[in-house]
C-alpha cells in the first residue's frame, strides 16, 4: 500500500509541488536565518580566536573580550609564578581611533603583542610579521582593511597622534563589529592607546607540557584572584554575553518562529485539502478493508517523503547560498554548523508530521459509508 | 412474521432482522431504516429500488458492514456483523465484500490495472503479483488494451468496467453496487449488468444492486421495493433471467 500512497501523493502534481516548494522555502529560510544567527554570534568570538592563546587571564568583572578592564603590571608576574604555567605574556586589546591620511577617523581593534615573542601575531598575507620590531610598525588585518583605505606596506596613518606604518597585511577574518584589526608591538601599542593608569588588560598563558589548560586556568584563578579561561571558555563567555545582552536571539528567534508558523499553515492547509479532496478515495479504501492504521501509515509516509524532498532541496539551496554569500571574507555573517542541519531537518519533519496529523484525524474519523454519497 | 433467512431459493447470503437505523440526535433524529427484514440468496442478483431518500443506500451500507445498524441483526455469510468490532468488520469487508460505486471511486493517479490491484494489496499481496492478477481481471472485462490508462482517459463505461474488475479481483462472495448505471448511457448500462451476471455471479455469491434505473430491471432475479425506510415488497422478477440461472447452477 506504500506504493499506492506515493502514487496518490505524486500523481497530484499541483499538491505535491505546493507541499514540496513550501518545505523548500521553510528549510531554506530556517537554515539561512539560523546560519546568519550562528555566523553573527560566532563572529563575536573572532577577537579571541585570532590570538590562539590556550589561556586568557583577565579582570574577574570582565564580561566579554570587547570590554577593557586593565590589570596591574604585577599580575603578569603572579600568573607566571602559578604552578603549571609554562609561559605568560602581556597583551593589550583595545578599541582605538585611527586618523587616516584622507582626514577621516576609523575605530580599529588594536592588539599590543608581547615585545619578545609577538605571540598572537596572525598569519601574514603580505609583508613580514618580524618587521613589528621596527619603529612605528603595525600589521593590518585584511578583512575590513578597506575602512583604512586598503593600505599597503609603507602606508601610514595615526593613532593617538602617533604615526603607524603598515609593514604587512595579515589574514584576519571579520569580527562582529566589523572593526579593522591592527597589530603592534606591546610597547608601541602603549603609545597608540589612550593613556590610562593601567593599560595591560590581558595576560595570555600556556599550560606546562602534559597539563590540562582548564585545570591550569582554574589554578591561576585560585592563586591570583583573577579570571582565567581556556580559549574555548573565553569564546563562550563572549558569545554568551552577546546572546544575553543583545536583541539578536529574539530577533532571529522570531523570524524562525514565523518561518515555522507560515510553513506549518501552508503545509497543514495543503495536507488538509489533500485529505478533503481524497475523502471519497480514502473512504473507498476503508470500505474495501483498509484499516485506519494502514491509512495512517500511508499519510505519514507521504508526509515524510515530502519532508525529505523538501528539506533536501531547501538545504541544498541553503548550502549554495552559504557558499556564494557566506565565507570568512564575506560581509554576510553566515555559518552553518552540522547541528543546524539536524535541527532544521527535525523542524521540517515536525511541520510535516503535525500537518499530517490534521489529515490523519480526518481520515481516521471518516466513515467508509461516505463512498455511497453521491 | 416469517424468518427472512429461511430462503426457498437456496442458501442465504445475507439477512437482516428487525434492522433500524437512526441518524441524528434525539429530537432531530431521522429514521432511515425501520424494522427491515430482508434477505439475499446465494446465486442471485437482487435489485433494491425505490424513490430517493427511501433508505436504499443506507440498507446497502448496513449490509456491506460500512455502517452500523442502530438495532437489529445483520448476518452475512454466517457472520453477525452487529456483533463484530470495527477491526473485525474491516477484515470481513476485505475478505467477503466487493464494492461498486456510482462515481466509480477509482484512484485518479493510478492506472486502470493499479486500481484493480488495490484490493489485492490491501490483502497484503506482493505488488508485482497483484499487478499480474489484476491484469487477468482487466482482460476479463475487455480492457487489456487500456490497462495502463489513468481513469481520466477512460470513458464512463470503461471506468465502470475497471470498477467491476476491482470488485471481482479478490473473488468476494457478496458484491454491493450503488447506482452502477446512473452515470452511463442506456446501452453501456445494459452491458455493465450483463457483465455482472456473466463474471460476478456464481452459486455461492450474490449481488445487490441499488438502482433507480428501470432499464436494468430485467437483469435482476428479485426486486425489493423500499419506501420511507421500509421494505414494501420483495418479488421474483418474472421477466428477469432468474429461471435460466437456476437451470445453470
Amino acid at each position: 500500500m506504500f506504493r499506492i500512497a506515493i502514487k496518490m501523493l505524486m500523481g497530484d502534481h499541483a499538491k505535491y509541488f505546493t507541499l514540496v516548494s513550501s518545505l523548500v522555502v521553510v528549510s531554506f529560510l530556517f537554515l539561512q536565518q539560523g546560519s546568519i544567527f550562528c555566523g553573527l554570534i560566532l563572529r563575536t568570538a573572532r577577537p579571541v580566536e585570532v590570538v590562539g592563546a590556550p589561556i586568557w587571564v583577565c579582570d574577574p568583572q570582565l564580561r566579554s573580550v570587547d570590554e577593557s578592564k586593565p590589570l596591574l603590571d604585577t599580575d603578569l608576574q603572579r600568573v607566571r609564578s602559578v604552578p603549571g604555567v609554562k609561559w605568560a605574556v602581556p597583551m593589550i586589546l583595545q578599541l582605538v581611533s585611527a586618523h587616516l591620511e584622507d582626514g577621516n577617523y576609523q575605530s580599529v581593534r588594536l592588539y599590543g603583542l608581547d615585545n619578545d615573542t609577538f605571540f598572537g601575531r596572525p598569519k601574514m598575507v603580505s609583508g613580514s610579521g618580524d618587521l613589528l620590531t621596527q619603529n612605528e610598525a603595525v600589521i593590518i588585518g585584511r578583512a575590513e582593511s578597506e575602512k583604512l583605505n586598503n593600505p599597503k606596506p609603507g602606508d601610514t596613518f595615526e593613532m593617538n597622534d602617533n604615526q603607524a606604518r603598515v609593514v604587512g597585511i595579515a589574514d584576519v577574518p571579520r569580527d562582529f563589529f566589523s572593526y579593522p584589526f591592527v597589530y603592534a608591538a606591546y610597547d608601541r601599542a602603549l603609545q597608540y592607546a589612550p593613556s590610562q593608569r593601567k593599560q595591560m588588560n590581558y595576560v595570555l598563558a600556556a599550560p606546562a607540557d602534559g597539563q590540562d589548560a582548564a585545570a591550569v586556568a582554574k589554578q591561576i584563578a585560585k592563586v591570583t584572584g583573577l579570571a582565567a579561561y581556556t580559549e574555548n571558555q573565553f569564546r563562550w563567555l563572549t558569545m554568551g554575553y552577546y546572546l544575553k545582552n543583545t536583541g539578536i536571539p529574539i530577533s532571529i528567534g522570531l523570524s524562525l518562529l514565523m518561518v515555522f508558523l507560515v510553513g506549518m499553515s501552508i503545509v497543514g492547509q495543503t495536507f488538509y485539502q489533500f485529505a478533503l479532496q481524497n475523502e471519497r478515495y480514502f473512504g473507498a479504501l476503508k470500505a474495501m478493508g483498509t484499516s485506519s492504521w494502514t491509512l495512517t501509515k500511508m499519510i505519514l509516509l507521504q508526509a515524510l517523503l515530502v519532508g525529505l524532498v523538501g528539506f533536501g532541496s531547501g538545504a541544498g539551496l541553503g548550502g549554495i547560498f552559504g557558499l556564494t554569500a557566506g565565507g570568512q571574507d564575506s560581509k554576510v555573517a553566515f555559518s552553518t554548523p552540522w547541528q543546524l542541519f539536524v535541527i532544521s531537518f527535525f523542524v521540517v519533519i515536525a511541520i510535516c508530521l503535525l500537518s499530517a496529523l490534521i489529515s490523519i484525524r480526518k481520515v481516521v474519523k471518516l466513515e467508509p459509508a461516505v463512498v455511497f454519497r453521491g | 412474521m416469517a424468518n427472512p433467512c429461511n430462503s426457498t431459493n437456496g442458501s442465504s447470503a445475507a439477512c437482516l432482522r428487525g434492522v433500524n437505523k437512526v441518524f441524528g440526535e434525539v429530537g432531530t433524529e431521522v429514521h432511515a431504516l425501520m424494522d427491515v427484514d430482508f434477505s439475499v440468496n446465494c446465486g442471485e442478483l437482487l435489485l433494491l429500488v425505490g424513490p430517493s431518500g427511501c433508505g436504499k443506500t443506507t440498507l446497502l451500507s448496513v449490509l456491506a458492514g460500512i455502517l452500523d445498524a442502530t438495532t437489529g441483526e445483520v448476518e452475512v455469510f454466517g457472520a453477525r456483523l452487529d456483533r463484530l468490532n470495527q477491526k473485525e468488520k474491516t477484515s470481513f469487508r476485505r475478505d467477503k465484500i466487493g464494492f461498486i460505486f456510482q462515481q466509480y471511486n477509482l484512484l485518479p493517479t493510478l492506472t486502470a490495472q493499479e486500481n484493480v490491484a488495490v484490493p489485492l494489496l490491501i490483502h497484503g499481496m506482493d505488488y508485482d503479483q497483484a499487478q499480474k492478477q489484476a491484469f487477468a481481471y482487466i482482460e476479463k472485462v475487455g480492457l487489456a488494451n487500456r490497462a495502463d490508462f489513468l481513469p481520466a482517459k477512460l470513458s464512463g463505461g470503461q471506468q465502470q468496467r475497471v470498477a467491476i474488475a476491482r470488485a471481482l479481483v479478490t473473488e468476494p462472495r457478496l458484491i454491493v453496487c450503488d447506482e452502477p448505471t446512473a452515470s452511463l448511457d442506456g446501452e453501456t448500462g445494459k452491458q455493465v449488468l450483463e457483465m455482472f451476471r456473466t463474471t460476478a455471479l456464481g452459486p455461492d455469491r450474490a449481488i445487490v444492486v441499488v438502482t433507480h434505473d428501470s432499464r436494468i430491471f430485467p437483469y435482476g432475479d428479485r426486486i425489493a421495493e423500499m419506501l420511507d425506510g421500509r421494505i414494501l415488497s420483495i418479488h421474483e422478477n418474472a421477466l428477469g433471467p432468474h429461471h435460466s440461472l437456476e437451470n445453470h447452477p
